[in-house]
């Protein structure tokens, strides 16, 4: 067992647990967004940094990050709500989140982080670059306007369903998510429809064709049921 | 030049009027300037047709419901289905609503101040506040009446304003026991205020004689919806025209069709295109639509209280149709009347309560036309589609827009009236505006523009020159 301090409490942990795992447990609540459990940590939306003052206050993720014996944490601290919600507006300024007509409204863990890091505008220019939309498959429609790039799709595919038909394509803030070589998801040939890259997608970028606005319901945690009842090998 | 700001202007819009004048000094012509553009058409362009309904909702926050209405017809003819009865019924309910709603806000807080104070009062009592110090039953009364539309609005679609409820194929959430009850036990008083508030105008209409005879009184075309059997419609039906003597000039029109019979004019000074009746031509082919057109086309309303009120309209102008444009406001009251009796008809089906209220169907057609009586008046939405449901084209004839040669002319009229020298007086601006405010435009709606809504009104001489400017609102 481990022993380490979340913002001055003290708490036990096992070896290789992340410091999300340990926080979880004790109770206390790091936001996250592309971390979803059932599927390998990525540390790519920085949502859940947290300090660590045994490092000299070097800044981690949470969810990608082991804990270590007598490692000080601070995880809720006025400098990482700022931060936090810098990360935040940020990826609302990168692409184009319109929530009043979007499937998701109501149902978007976007959103929700929005309103609990106190969100109410967005500093930095909006970039209202155009994205497509594709619903060339028979079930599942995917708006790139409203992806977060989070790549919970990506590995829900690759590691639950183990299509691996999801894949990143270009870089920075142009990065795709897309189908096999890049085709219409329509005409993917790996892809078996089973949508649980639609279940794990935290916006409206995924969803099920024919939902209209606020009425696309995800249920993520299908990925850790489906992987907890699967035999270990 | 002389600027004048009065941040009071009760109406849903941005408009400049300018008035030119002739050498002799005389109103050649009257203008009624939309200078917003808003591009809805053009953003709407690469969406998913699921998203249209809520999106075109956006349009307006006064009247949401009828974009969602209408936008949800055009879906349901891409999907190619008949939506369950009470699916229908529940939409009809939600725009009885919307109708009983908006033509109270008209009424109530937008032209009660110019009629029960008159139209050179003091600007700044000139409001509902200044109603409810005059008289403080018809205030109250009219902020019930509206607020018992929302409540319809609201026990449906689970909140007052923009409501993502109707859907391709139906509506998403039936209604409940509770609500169905809950909007019964207020109908009494929301009927009683309707016919208060019908008695109130009728007693008082011989004190605006003046304005009714000057405030846009020409023969024109009318446009409505009309039911199968001719009656009063809102929802279904087809489209009919009649002419100043309620001569029936069209009928049983197709209203998916309507880019065979109405035209879409642009004027370079506007950006609120003029629609037209095709076979009479530009601008020969203009017509009105909202609640005076409602009761000029229809054969009967359909429900007691509001026939009674009817045949008190129509003896108005017997044997011919309502010409004047001021009684918008007193066809508006009695669409109030005949809409809530509508609600207490549709309240007391059983049906209403179905669960069965969504047809699923993917993409069957590539086009689709929805149409719908909105409080203003005939809306259309036209959209196409690719064959996975991308919206590729988006066409929207607004309400407002229909009206638009009519407001023109109505300025005008006005504008000789009134207009007395090179001045422009406090009089002729509240009843440029007024005339304007008769027919409820909705500019907001009707470029699909959004901001704040001043009224300008712009003096021109003969040769083009600025002779006066006065601007209210900000």
């Amino acid at each position: 067992m481990i022993t380490l301090t979340l913002d001055g409490v003290r708490v036990q942990a096992q070896e290789g647990e992340t410091i999300l795992q340990a926080a979880k447990r004790a109770g206390i609540r790091i936001p996250t967004l592309c971390y979803l459990e059932g599927l390998s940590p990525r540390g790519a939306c920085r949502l859940c940094l947290v300090e660590v003052r045994t490092w000299g206050g070097r800044l981690v993720p949470a969810c990608a990050t082991p804990v270590q014996e007598g490692m000080e944490v601070v995880a809720n601290s006025e400098r990482l709500r700022e931060l936090r919600r810098a990360i935040l507006e940020m990826l609302f300024a990168e692409r184009n989140h319109i929530c009043a007509f979007c499937v998701s409204n109501g149902h978007c863990e976007l959103q929700d982080l929005a309103a609990e890091l106190g969100m109410d505008h967005v500093r930095y220019p909006y970039r209202w670059l155009p994205f497509s939309v594709d619903l060339s498959h028979a079930k599942y429609g995917i708006d790139h306007n409203r992806c977060v790039l989070c790549g919970r799709c990506v590995r829900a595919c690759a590691e639950v369903e183990g299509a691996a038909t999801w894949g990143f394509s270009g870089r920075g803030i142009f990065t795709l998510v897309e189908a096999d070589l890049g085709e219409p998801w329509g005409q993917s040939k790996t892809c078996t429809g089973c949508g649980k890259c639609v279940q794990a997608c935290p916006t409206g970028a995924l969803f099920e064709k024919g939902k209209a606005t606020s009425e696309q319901v995800k249920r993520p945690a299908i990925l850790l049921e489906i992987t907890e009842r699967r035999p270990r090998a | 030049m002389r600027h004048l700001r009065i941040p009071v202007t009760r109406i849903e819009g941005h408009g400049l009027i300018t008035v030119q004048l002739d050498e002799e000094g005389r109103v050649r012509e009257a203008r009624f300037h939309v200078t917003e553009v808003r591009g809805f058409e053009r953003f709407c362009v690469g969406r998913t047709l699921w998203e249209m309904p809520a999106l075109t909702a956006r349009i307006c926050g006064i009247c949401p419901v009828s974009h969602l209405l209408c936008s949800a017809k055009a879906c349901d003819a891409i999907l190619a289905v008949r939506i369950p009865r009470p699916a229908e019924k529940l939409r009809r309910l939600m725009n009885l609503g919307q109708i009983v709603q908006s033509h109270a806000l008209s009424f109530f807080h937008l032209s009660s101040p110019d009629l029960l104070l008159g139209w050179d009062a003091d600007p700044r009592q000139r409001n509902l506040f200044g109603v409810a110090a005059f008289n403080r039953k018809l205030a109250l009364d009219g902020i019930r009446l509206r607020a018992f539309g929302q409540e319809i609005i609201e026990v449906l679609g689970g909140k007052r304003i923009h409501p993502a409820w109707a859907v391709p194929g139906g509506v998403n959430q039936p209604l409940t026991e509770a609500g169905r009850d809950r909007l019964a036990a207020k109908l009494p008083e929301a009927l009683r205020i309707a016919q208060d508030a019908l008695a109130y105008y009728e007693e008082h209409m011989g004190a605006w004689a003046e304005e009714i005879e000057h405030f846009g009184k020409f023969p024109s075309l009318f446009l409505s919806l009309v039911a199968p059997d001719g009656s009063w419609e809102h929802y279904g039906g087809h489209l009919r025209l009649v002419d100043a003597q309620r001569r029936i000039v069209a009928d049983g029109l197709d209203p998916a069709r309507y880019p065979e019979y109405l035209g879409e004019a642009v004027e370079s000074w506007s950006y609120l295109k003029f629609p037209y009746y095709k076979p009479y031509g530009y601008p020969e082919g203009m017509y009105r639509v909202g609640p005076l057109a409602r009761l000029n086309t229809c054969d009967r309303f359909g429900t007691k209280l509001a026939d009674e009120a009817l045949a008190r309209f129509r003896a108005l102008a017997p044997g011919q149709a309502v010409t004047a444009s001021f009684h918008y406001h007193y066809a508006r009251l009695i669409e109030i009347l005949g809409a809530l009796e509508k609600v207490q008809e549709l309240l007391s089906d059983p049906e209403i309560l179905s669960p069965r209220v969504r047809a699923e169907a993917g993409i069957n057609e590539l086009e689709g036309v929805g149409v719908h009586e909105a409080p203003r008046g005939t809306l259309f939405h036209h959209y196409w589609v690719d064959e996975t449901g991308l919206v590729r084209r988006v066409n929207l004839i607004i309400s407002t827009g229909h009206n638009n040669l009519a407001m023109n002319r109505t300025v005008a009229q006005i504008a000789q009236r009134w207009l007395t020298g090179r001045e422009i007086t406090e009089g002729l601006l509240n009843r440029l505006e007024g005339g304007i405010r008769a027919y409820d435009p909705c500019l907001s709606c009707s470029v699909h523009a959004v901001g704040q809504m001043p009224l300008r009104v712009v003096l021109l001489g003969p040769h083009g020159e600025v002779l006066a400017e006065r601007t209210r609102g900000a």
